[in-house]
């Protein structure tokens, strides 16, 4: 018996890092159907929880587990061209709404940077952190490379979209039922814009005209922020 | 199925070269989405395969995003360092990025609905 060799496996072999991905996700789509939806048993708050926990427990580091958890990652490229077709199903929706939602999704846009950049300096953070702030609401890939730009760190930028994303789709239906927003298109262009993939798969689990919609709204607000921040970052030196 | 993940990949491929070749601050598979969208509007239907694939595919969408959630871990001292300041900023900014334009869609459809209402009454 090669104790030592068996650790090495568990810790360094893709096939690992597919394997406990792929159970951290059923597992928290079990829990989250034994919860009723509930949405404090958000699928990716309790999947990334598990895999947290395994990580820890076996000793197993980010970039050894990455080897197996980079295939996973990886779809999510094809998952979002796949946006489209739920959008296209809502074309009509789309076109008799194109001016309202162009005008909300900007302002959500500005809004998005905004919030986070004024609250960031408000507790006066340092100014590499607050430039890290200025992509919180769009997807990763655009939040690493737009901040790298301006002068924030891209790895910080990654955990806020992240956190925020999974805050976000944890607080969306609570905060819109309280308010009064239940409609799925209001829904679904609110959490795109400021919850991105993670929001938007969240509200596909609600209707598939939320996320239709979700996805729609994380795409223009991706391409408003990456075009935004380096036109306004040189005011914030 | 390997239809559909020939649409899916050969769409991302194209917004990757695009976005590259241009130097676009669009990522490709954003860039691919756009594509898609603009394809099918054109085509004026969604392929068989997509039909039955797209819905599954994308019902699993939260997989996707636990090994990102991973890199935490590998961060953790970078935002422990700054402090509980982080959490709190991140968690205000998204309640208000959610409701800004979630409040600005809700009021610019139901005025435009009381409009129509007005012109037809």
């Amino acid at each position: 018996m090669n104790a030592e060799a068996a650790l090495a496996v568990i810790r360094t072999s893709p096939l690992s890092g597919v394997f406990v991905t792929l159970l951290a996700y059923k597992l928290a789509v079990l829990f989250n159907r034994r919860c009723h939806g509930h949405p404090l048993s958000n699928p990716v708050l309790i999947g990334v929880l598990l895999l947290l926990a395994w990580l820890l427990l076996t000793g197993t580091s980010y970039h050894d587990y990455m080897k197996g958890g980079q295939f996973i990652q990886m779809l999510l490229g094809p998952a979002t061209v796949a946006l489209a077709v739920p959008l296209y199903s809502n074309l009509s929706r789309l076109k008799r709404a194109a001016g309202p939602l162009a005008i909300s999704i900007g302002l959500g846009g500005l809004c998005g940077i905004a919030s986070a950049v004024g609250l960031a300096m408000l507790f006066g953070l340092p100014h590499e952190v607050v430039m890290s702030f200025t992509t919180r609401a769009v997807t990763t890939p655009i939040a690493m490379s737009v901040s790298q730009g301006v002068g924030g760190i891209p790895e910080l930028s990654a955990m806020f979209v992240i956190l925020s994303g999974i805050f976000g789709a944890v607080i969306v239906k609570p905060l819109f039922s309280l308010m009064g927003l239940a409609d799925d298109m209001v829904l679904g262009v609110a959490t795109g814009v400021s919850a991105h993939g993670i929001g938007t798969a969240r509200v596909f689990q609600l209707s598939e005209t939320a996320g239709a919609f979700s996805g729609l709204a994380m795409g223009l607000n991706g391409l408003l922020t990456a075009v935004l921040v380096p036109l306004l970052a040189p005011l914030l030196h | 199925m390997i239809e559909t993940l020939l649409w899916l990949v050969g769409y991302q491929l194209a917004g990757e070269l695009i976005s590259k070749t241009f130097s676009l601050p669009l990522p490709g598979p954003v860039l691919g989405m756009l594509l898609l969208f603009i394809t099918l509007c054109l085509r004026k239907s969604v392929p068989d395969t997509m039909k039955t694939h797209v819905p599954r595919f994308l019902s699993h969408l939260s997989l996707l995003f636990i090994p990102a959630g991973g890199a935490v871990l590998a961060y953790k001292d970078l935002l422990a360092g700054y402090g509980w300041q982080l959490l709190t900023v991140l968690a205000l900014a998204t309640v208000l990025t959610l409701l800004v334009p979630g409040a600005a869609l809700k009021l610019l459809l139901s005025r435009r609905r009381a409009h129509h209402h007005e012109e037809q009454t």
